[in-house]
This record gives structure tokens, C-alpha cells and sequence, in this order.
């Protein structure tokens, strides 16, 4: 668990709220509503710079997802190659009506993941050991939460 | 319409590992059988375009080919490098501005997963240190989703592998020379679900040349002329999946390589229908699959059928990867696109030898595709 007094994220800008409820940082077009993550300065879709910030739902769908079999070369990863190397999922969630963002996974296991299936938004320890968070998701119970 | 462009040499330096030969010497020496190939000095080039990712300046092989004055502009453009500098040489042709062009694509990576640097694609370092800068994430993950959407098997992801180790096997110049099972691809250490080792290709070492001429300059030159009909090149439109992207849109649009395709089959005024021979970018097994798709070779979901039944095998109704593809070639960034050219040239002249098409040959197809999402299509006739 971590712990909320020490809470770092792992980069400026991503992540607010609380480690039991954290909230993605993103942003919304005010010309045309296409939703980013992580925020950014302009709209990709229609070149307007009239962008405001935006906290993203917590709950989404699973998009689609793959298991990390091999250890990343470091850099850029934030772990050496000569620590012990545990596979990581990785997938895009879609959250409803915004965007479908990409992150780690908590559930690691191939036969537990299945496209569709509901998660939600939470923290974990960034890998490196820097005791730095950076966000996840995990399976979540379907409840109707998903579309708030 | 303007001016014919064709090809009227081709050269290659052999794709693998070549300890002690640096990038620029293997691009030397491709270009020296390009021009062998061509029959045409060096001296007679008045343009060349080139690049790798990691191999060097292009421009520098002067140094060893020769101090000419000639212009010849650098290309980098990650996998699409070759395709970039094809487009080029073929605008300075068309345009009017040469009449012979030099294309030579050429890298040298070391074994292993690339490890590109997050701020050099304009995103956080974050990004990079919590493990998500991987393309073979992205490619596994882009043909999950496609598997579930289009009920493709993963049988058919190792048909394609084996597919590609069989060509690579009736190949001199290509790097994994030993044919593979389904079995054996299947049962090869899981990489990035679904797709295991063997499905996917290693960033590896190696160069292409191809000459360019135009108008009169062709058949002064050769005989058996391959015509550069078009070459589109294209950036990602908002609502593509892409290579390296933190999020992407829910609203979809096509890729960069349907853009290219079909704007490279409307120049070229020849439809997918048409296509006798194709290379489409193999990065690993499911992205063959895809690009078919995109290119318009067949419909999505289509490539069920086709692989498993053969179709996209030398002797099959529509051959791809004659050559092996990255799969059997392994990658070296910069010289990929340009080696589907040098595959396609060989089969349209007839000159493929062990692994020559048996049917028509009339009509071949290019495709490159490349982070963080640009892709280049050619068609090529005789």
C-alpha cells in the first residue's frame, strides 16, 4: 500500500487526487471536447491552443493489453538490467466518452486479462526504487460507477 | 503526367552481423553494386538522398565513392528512412532537377530490443522509466486488439513466421537462413503476448542501393527497366493507433500507411487488385497481417484465409515477403524500405532465383511503416 504522506508521483503533471482515489491529468479541448493524456497545449485534432485541464474518470474498460516478457533496456527504463526482472503488464483502458489511455497493469496474469473487461485507476511504486508512484489499473468490480 | 522514373540498378550489402564493417562501409559497398548494376560511373549520378538511424551520415559515403560536388541530402525518418529517401530521389527525378539518383539506406544496431529515448519523440521521461517506450508493446498490442476484432488465430501469427523463414531460406542475402514449423514458432519464448521470439525480427545490420534515372536516360541504360510508377509518403492523422502513444483517441481514423497506400496506388493508376508481388513491413508477424489490410491488399479479416491457405506463399495467389522480410532479415532501420524496392525489382525482372514468383509479374508493392507513425508505399511495374 502507499502510503498517502509520502506520495511522489514519478513526473510533474500526471496524476493528483489521493492515493486511494487518484485522478489522470489531462486535458479538454474547449473548440471541439477531444480529451488527451497526459494534458497538453494544443488540441491534436483540431490545432486549437483554447485547452483546459481536465481530471479523467477513474474507471474504464480494457482495450487492449500484452505482458512484458523481457526486461527494457535501461535507459530508458528505470531499472538496471542486472536487478531481478518480474514480466509487467501493459494496456489502454478505455475511459468512456474521453480517451483511451495507456499504462501498467497490476493483474499480470494472461489468463485473468480479457479485452473489455472493467478497471480502474490506481497507484503503484514506480519501478527504479526511487519510492516514487506512477499510475496503474487494475480489475475492477462492473458496477455502474464506470460511466460517472 | 510526368516524366517515367524506373529503377535500373539495385545492390545490396548481405543483412546480419558483420563485426568490424561499419554502417557507411556496407553502404559503400551497396551503392558500388547499384551502380555495377546499373552500368553507370558514379560521376554520372547528379543526386543522391540516403540515411540510417544509427549507422551514420549518408552523405559522408562520398568520401569513399567519391568527391563528385553532386547534392545529396541526409534522410532520417526511423523505419521509413528508405521509403523518405525514395520519395525524395523521386521528386528531384520528376521535378526535373536529375536524371540519375543514388538511394542508399544502411544501419548497425546492437542486439537486443531498440531502446529509444522518450524526449526524443516529444514525450516525458516517465514514460521511458515505467517500462511503456517499447515498440513491441505497441505491435502486440495493436494486434491483440486486432485479433479479437477480425477472429484472427495465432496460428496464422506463426504461419506468417514460418512463411518468412521458408523465403528466408531461398535467400543468399538474408540473415536467418533456417526454416522454422509452426510448431517451433509457437513453442519459442513468449516475447510480448501473443506474439513469441520468432514471431518477432531483431534489429540487425545491412544496406541497399537502388540507381533511379528518368526519361531518356532509362533505356540508355538498361533493358530491363522496373518503372518507379509512384511513392507516397505519410504522417499519422489524429485517431490512429500509433507507435509510442501515452493515450490515443477513441474516435479512429486510418493509419498512415492506408493514407500512403492509396494515394501510391492512385498516382500509380493501378489498384491492390492488381498487385502481383508485395513487401509489407513484417516488424513482427501480426503487423504483416495488419498492413495487408491497410494497404488494401485484402479486406480486414481476410488474412485468415489467405495465410492459412497459403496465398501469401511464393506460390501462392498473392506472394509476400518474397525476400523473407524483416522477419528473416532482421531490421536495420535505415535500409528495410529500401530492400523491399531491391526484392521487388528482382522479382519483376525475374531475376529472384531460387525464391522467383512462378505466376504473373507485372505489377509489385512496397510498404514501410515506422515510429511514431509514418509509412511509405511505392508500386513498381514492368
Amino acid at each position: 500500500m502507499l502510503d498517502q504522506r509520502e506520495l511522489t508521483p514519478v513526473a510533474e503533471g500526471l496524476i493528483a487526487g489521493t492515493a486511494a482515489e487518484p485522478r489522470l491529468i489531462g486535458s479538454s479541448c474547449r473548440r471541439c471536447a477531444t480529451v488527451t493524456f497526459p494534458r497538453q497545449a494544443s488540441c491534436p485534432r483540431c490545432t486549437s491552443e483554447d485547452v483546459e485541464e481536465r481530471r479523467l474518470k477513474r474507471r474504464g474498460t480494457l482495450w487492449t493489453w500484452t505482458i512484458q516478457c523481457f526486461p527494457p533496456k535501461s535507459p530508458p527504463y528505470a531499472v538496471e538490467p542486472g536487478d531481478a526482472f518480474v514480466p509487467y503488464a501493459v494496456g489502454y483502458v478505455e475511459l468512456a466518452g474521453e480517451v483511451r489511455v495507456e499504462a501498467r497493469l497490476t493483474e499480470t496474469d494472461p489468463a485473468r486479462l480479457r479485452i473489455g473487461m472493467p478497471m480502474e485507476l490506481t497507484l503503484i511504486e514506480a519501478p527504479g526504487g526511487s519510492g516514487a508512484c506512477t499510475f496503474a489499473f487494475r480489475p475492477a468490480e462492473h458496477d455502474e460507477e464506470a460511466d460517472r | 503526367m510526368t516524366e517515367d522514373v524506373a529503377v535500373v540498378g539495385v545492390g545490396m550489402h548481405p543483412f546480419g552481423r558483420h563485426e568490424g564493417v561499419t554502417g557507411l562501409q556496407m553502404a559503400a559497398v551497396a551503392a558500388r553494386r547499384a551502380l555495377a548494376d546499373a552500368g553507370v560511373r558514379w560521376e554520372e549520378v547528379d543526386f543522391a538522398a540516403g540515411g540510417s538511424d544509427a549507422g551514420g551520415n549518408a552523405d559522408t559515403s562520398v568520401a569513399s565513392l567519391g568527391l563528385t560536388g553532386l547534392p545529396f541530402i541526409n534522410v532520417k525518418n526511423g523505419c521509413a528512412t528508405g521509403g523518405s529517401a525514395l520519395t525524395t530521389a523521386h521528386a528531384m527525378l520528376v521535378s526535373g532537377q536529375a536524371e540519375v539518383a543514388l538511394v542508399v539506406g544502411f544501419d548497425k544496431h546492437p542486439p537486443g530490443a531498440f531502446n529509444p529515448l522518450p524526449e526524443e519523440w516529444g514525450i516525458g521521461s516517465w514514460y521511458g522509466e515505467t517500462g511503456l517506450m517499447l515498440t513491441t508493446q505497441f505491435f502486440a498490442m495493436k494486434i491483440q486488439r486486432y485479433m479479437a476484432d477480425y477472429a484472427i488465430t495465432q496460428s496464422t501469427l506463426a504461419k506468417v513466421a514460418s512463411k518468412a523463414f521458408a523465403n528466408g531460406s531461398r535467400n543468399p542475402n538474408a540473415w536467418r537462413r533456417k526454416p522454422l514449423s509452426d510448431d517451433e514458432v509457437l513453442a519459442s519464448k513468449m516475447v510480448n503476448h501473443p506474439l513469441t521470439q520468432y514471431m518477432f525480427c531483431s534489429p540487425g545490420e545491412g544496406a541497399v542501393a537502388v540507381v533511379l534515372a528518368r526519361g531518356m536516360r532509362i533505356r540508355e541504360l538498361t533493358r530491363t527497366p522496373v518503372c518507379l510508377r509512384s511513392v507516397a509518403f505519410r504522417t499519422r492523422r489524429f485517431g490512429s493507433f500509433e507507435v509510442f502513444s501515452p493515450s490515443i483517441p477513441i474516435e479512429s481514423a486510418p493509419s498512415a500507411t492506408a493514407e500512403a497506400a492509396a494515394a501510391a496506388f492512385e498516382q500509380a493508376g493501378v489498384g491492390p487488385e492488381d498487385v502481383d508481388v508485395a513487401q509489407v513491413q513484417d516488424t513482427e508477424s501480426g503487423a504483416e497481417i495488419m498492413h495487408m489490410a491497410e494497404t488494401g491488399l485484402c479486406e480486414h479479416g481476410e488474412q485468415e484465409a489467405l495465410v492459412q491457405s497459403g496465398a501469401t506463399s511464393l506460390e501462392g495467389r498473392l506472394p509476400i515477403n518474397t525476400d523473407g522480410g524483416c522477419l528473416a532479415n532482421g531490421e536495420p532501420i535505415g535500409a528495410s524500405g529500401l530492400r523491399q524496392v531491391h526484392e521487388v525489382v528482382l522479382q519483376l525482372r525475374g531475376d529472384a532465383g531460387d525464391r522467383q514468383i512462378p505466376g504473373r509479374r507485372r505489377v509489385g508493392f512496397t510498404q514501410v511503416y515506422g515510429a511514431p507513425g509514418v509509412s511509405a508505399c511505392a508500386v513498381l511495374t514492368v
